[in-house]
């Protein structure tokens, strides 16, 4: 009976975001304001139908209704109850019912604030919401519907959730990574409310500021789980594998972080307007091309859904109508957009175009990476593969050259800065930057990549603390009154910058300093490994709730210290009859522990691979620090002052 | 003295009553590990969805690590091994493709891309200054 | 002039579009071999029916199929009733017995039946690595004039064999 309501209350949501995507239209065109005010409960009441849905949907997974085809593939009784909630969204259906779920949620917060728009533009871009959730929702109904029932031929018991998928970093990854790429639609949509009302002027970049920098924040964060979660429980250690599924949420966030500093350019100046809106466009429809790649089947991916030609179609045609449609507006429309206002080459708008363009320039390689072997294959040339290595050599440079430049940008001024003032920075930074690192080089006998590396990153740093100064130390108030006037905005802005800053040394250093090994050991060994001496105590089973497994334990010394205890495991999950590794650690700021238990060797042997990862942590405490960034940029006072809330 | 008598006795015990793990691969020269170490890293399992020969656990990718090993400790150099690799599972199996002209877009087309970009922004500060004069005039 | 450069994105994307429609559908997972168009391999493999030592002198005359299976692989078991089959009506059938034990795959062949010409014993899978093998079971075509047209991958049976038997001229 619930699995029904459930999917008539889809249905219901899906009728509701029809006519969101329509009356507000007509409304708009016939100049009707009964139409056009329209769009908010509209809005509310396809949200409250997808968000029952959802509900009904996850009440399905706790109380085990195997009589649900999805919930019999994605669960079992067995599974702890956590689990089951999350098993909603471990499939292709309930992926994509969540990805509606935040897609309304997001329309809704948008239709909570829509009365600080102006009259005829929210509804507009509450509508082009509207379309986006009508073809999602439809896609969800017409080929993927959750609430398929297996009757009456109801199984005892359900198939379990993938064991990867068992896992905190599955709980909270997909929320927060749909969080971000989703809520680049709301962008997108005051983008295209712009082009369709002509209003090109400044005041769509700062509506869509706040939006744009809140969504980037959450993406951010979600890329950042996604990698610590594969780097503890895929067991050998890797935090990033240029994987297409990885690609296609990091194409947005690149494209997303361009579009930060570009609303930026236009809000304040006035200036690269029709650039603005296209990165817009750009940005939502890389989001799209993601769920494409994902669902299609066209990549082959560790990540990707299972999936058949009917939903591929679908989804292509969707990714047609909306990126075409918008594209095609844009041809159209933007054109008639002028700008009067100028700059010099040293002015801000001149570094933001340069962080635009080379921030594009690492898009579309990314891009043309990910795309490649599918453009091969289409060609009829044969099969190829681009990974890390490919993109190590080639991404790499072009990120650094970025970073260098954004550590010049926030100390120049609108329009032209004064050169002096900024070589000389510029100078003392330099030599500050390559001196230590220098050193530090010398000690350590890094590589020249390395030393680069960090170049930048001690650049990046003295040169946002030398902008903090110069800012605080102006005028004749004290330092700490100055700071803290300087606006949330301006300290985003530096804690993101410092954030890169933090992952890239976690970065290099984890790939220039870390050491593995893969040992054979039998209960007793022990091992020395970077100075660390790790010894294997041996094997007890255990049982979970759902698996049994072989439990090790290893003791790890430091100069005769005893520093930590691990526990890695190999579990056995009852339902699948799947074996996973579950690798233990024991992290630390400097460097990070790592045993997993590989294949089990003749007599009691084990082969047990072992790391010791330098300073590791710090890729995620960047991506943590960039978030905060985001957030705080997203929470400046001025947006509410000037949205007038 | 005495804190160094008692290290003594723990390193004795421990030697005596521990045996130091050996790795499971063993190489002649630690160059010959670093070289495995970055061909099973740059070279794709040919039946998973997307790993390398270093992370998957798969049945021909411990068969084709091991062979990876074997031909290095035989003294086969790297393009050999890789040209190996290629002549039996094809292009594939490389997550650095090769330099051919199929993939010179994929290769240079970052740095073209760059290059363009650069002549944009130049363009366009130029425009900006042409237009600046102008206004002044 | 400047008009039509805001029609480069949509350009751009409709050639994306395109190759996506092209590849939707396809399969994926599918690999050609690297081997296809050239002879078969050197080899020097022990028979596993009489243990004497063959090379591919002692291979039949085309066409015929090489089949790669194990007494460890499930597929295999579902295979076999089907390479019965063929053999019977007349298709020519080498067996390699991939990463297996000699006795369990004699037994195999005694209790199910031997659908093969010869069968060859690869019992490290050298010759595996050789033919671009990734698993079992593998099964190649190789035409009248002993070069190698086609390789499928996963079992055979009635609908895999309509695409293969195409190629065994």
């Amino acid at each position: 009976m619930f699995p029904e309501i459930g999917h008539f209350s889809l249905i219901l949501s899906l009728f509701f975001a029809f006519f969101l995507a329509v009356v507000p239209l007509i409304g708009y065109w016939a100049g009707n304001r009964f139409l056009l005010e329209a769009a908010r409960p509209l809005t509310f009441l396809m949200s409250f139908w997808v968000f029952l849905g959802f509900m009904i949907l996850s009440f399905a997974f706790l109380s085990d209704d195997f009589s649900v085809l999805y919930v019999s593939q994605n669960s079992n009784s067995q599974l702890p109850i956590w689990y089951k909630f999350s098993a909603v969204w471990g499939g292709h259906e309930g992926s994509l019912l969540l990805w509606a779920l935040i897609l309304s949620a997001w329309s809704s917060a948008v239709a909570f604030k829509v009365r600080t728009l102006p009259e005829d533009t929210g509804p507009v871009v509450l509508a082009i919401l509207g379309v986006v959730s009508t073809g999602f929702l439809s896609f969800l109904i017409f080929t993927s519907s959750p609430f398929v029932r297996l009757l009456p031929d109801t199984p005892v018991d359900g198939g379990d959730l993938n064991p990867l998928l068992q896992d905190f970093g599955l709980i909270v990854h997909p929320p927060m990574l749909y969080m971000g790429y989703v809520g680049f639609s709301v962008a997108f949509a005051f983008a295209i409310a712009a082009l369709i009302t002509g209003n090109l002027n400044a005041s769509w970049a700062r509506w869509a500021r706040p939006w744009t920098a809140f969504s980037w924040a959450f993406l951010t964060l979600g890329i950042t789980l996604g990698s610590w979660w594969a780097y503890y429980e895929l067991g050998w250690g890797g935090w990033w594998f240029w994987d297409p599924v990885e690609n296609a949420s990091f194409m947005p966030w690149l494209a997303g972080t361009a579009l930060l500093h570009s609303l930026a350019v236009t809000e304040k100046r006035g200036v690269f307007k029709s650039w603005t809106v296209l990165l817009a466009i750009f940005t939502f429809s890389l989001s799209l091309l993601g769920t494409f790649l994902v669902r299609s089947g066209v990549l082959t991916s560790v990540h990707a859904f299972a999936s058949d030609p009917t939903r591929g179609i679908f989804i292509l045609a969707l990714l047609i109508l909306l990126v075409g449609g918008s594209l095609l507006l844009y041809a159209v429309r933007a054109g008639q957009v002028r700008s009067n206002v100028s700059f010099g080459a040293t002015g801000r708008e001149a570094w933001l175009l340069l962080n635009n363009i080379l921030l594009t320039v690492l898009t579309l390689t990314v891009l043309l990476g990910t795309l490649y072997p599918l453009i091969f294959d289409a060609l009829g040339l044969g099969k190829i593969s681009v990974g890390a290595p490919y993109f190590n050599s080639v991404f790499t440079p072009i990120a650094l050259l970025l970073m260098v430049f954004m550590a010049v940008g926030p100390l120049s001024k609108w329009h032209n800065t004064k050169l002096k003032v900024l070589l000389v920075s510029c100078l003392v930074s330099l030599f500050l930057a390559v001196f230590v690192s220098g050193v530090l080089v010398y000690l350590y006998e890094f590589t020249v990549l390395a030393w680069l590396s960090l170049a930048v990153v001690f650049w990046v740093v003295c040169l946002s603390f030398t902008d903090w100064f110069n800012k605080v130390s102006a005028g004749t108030k004290g330092i700490i009154p100055r700071a803290r006037q300087l606006p949330r905005n301006y300290y985003g802005m530096l804690l993101a910058h410092l954030g890169m800053a933090v992952t890239l040394v976690g970065i290099l250093l984890v790939s220039v300093n870390s050491k593995e090994s893969m040992l054979r050991m039998s209960p007793g060994d022990k091992a020395n490994i970077a100075g660390y001496e790790f010894q294997f105590d041996g094997l007890s089973h255990v049982k979970g709730p759902n698996y049994i497994a072989d439990k090790g334990q290893f003791i790890a010394y430091k100069n005769g210290h005893q520093v930590a205890v691990l526990h890695p495991e190999k579990r056995l999950f009852n339902a699948r009859q799947q074996v996973m590794t579950e690798a233990a650690l024991d992290a630390g700021f400097t460097r990070d522990l790592y045993v997993s238990l590989g294949e089990k060797l003749e007599g009691d042997a084990w082969g047990v691979r072992i790391y010791v990862k330098s300073f590791v942590r710090w890729i995620w405490l960047g991506g943590l620090m960039m978030m905060a960034g985001g957030l705080l940029a997203a929470l400046d006072k001025r947006y509410r002052r000037k949205a007038g809330v | 003295m005495i804190s160094f008598r008692l290290l003594v006795l723990c390193l004795l015990l421990n030697l005596s009553s521990f045996a130091w793990a050996e790795e499971v691969m063993s190489f002649s020269s630690d160059l010959n590990q670093i070289r495995y170490q970055s061909l099973v890293n740059e070279l794709r399992c040919p039946k998973c969805q997307n790993q390398n020969l270093a992370d998957s656990g798969s049945g021909i990718a411990v068969d084709l690590r091991e062979q990876v090993h074997q031909m290095i400790e035989d003294g086969k150099s790297d393009q050999e091994i890789v040209d190996y690799m290629v002549a039996r599972y094809g292009e594939f199996v490389l997550y650095r493709p090769q330099h051919s002209s199929a993939t010179f877009l994929l290769w240079y087309g970052p740095f073209i891309l760059l290059a363009i970009g650069f002549t944009i922004f130049v363009s366009v500060i130029v425009r900006n200054r042409k237009r600046r004069n102008g206004a002044r005039l | 002039m400047r008009k039509l450069l805001f029609f480069i994105p949509l350009a751009a994307f409709s050639i994306l579009g395109v190759l996506f429609f092209l590849q939707l559908g396809k399969d994926s997972q599918y690999m050609p071999s690297a081997l296809i168009g050239k002879t078969v391999p050197d080899f020097n493999l022990v028979s596993l029916l009489s243990d004497e030592i063959l090379t591919q002198e002692d291979l039949p005359n085309g066409p015929f199929l090489i089949n790669f299976w194990g007494t460890w692989c499930p597929a295999c078991h579902i295979e076999h009733p089907y390479l019965m089959a063929l053999a019977q009506s007349g298709i020519t059938l080498v067996g390699i017995d991939y990463k297996d034990e000699k006795a369990p795959a004699q037994r195999w062949l005694v209790e199910k039946g031997n659908p093969y010409q010869m069968v060859l014993m690869d019992e490290m899978g050298r010759f595996g690595i050789d033919m671009g093998v990734t698993g079992a079971p593998e099964t190649f075509v190789v035409n009248r004039s002993g070069i190698i047209v086609y390789r499928h991958q996963g079992e055979i049976n009635e609908q895999s064999w309509q695409q293969l038997k195409g190629y065994l001229k």
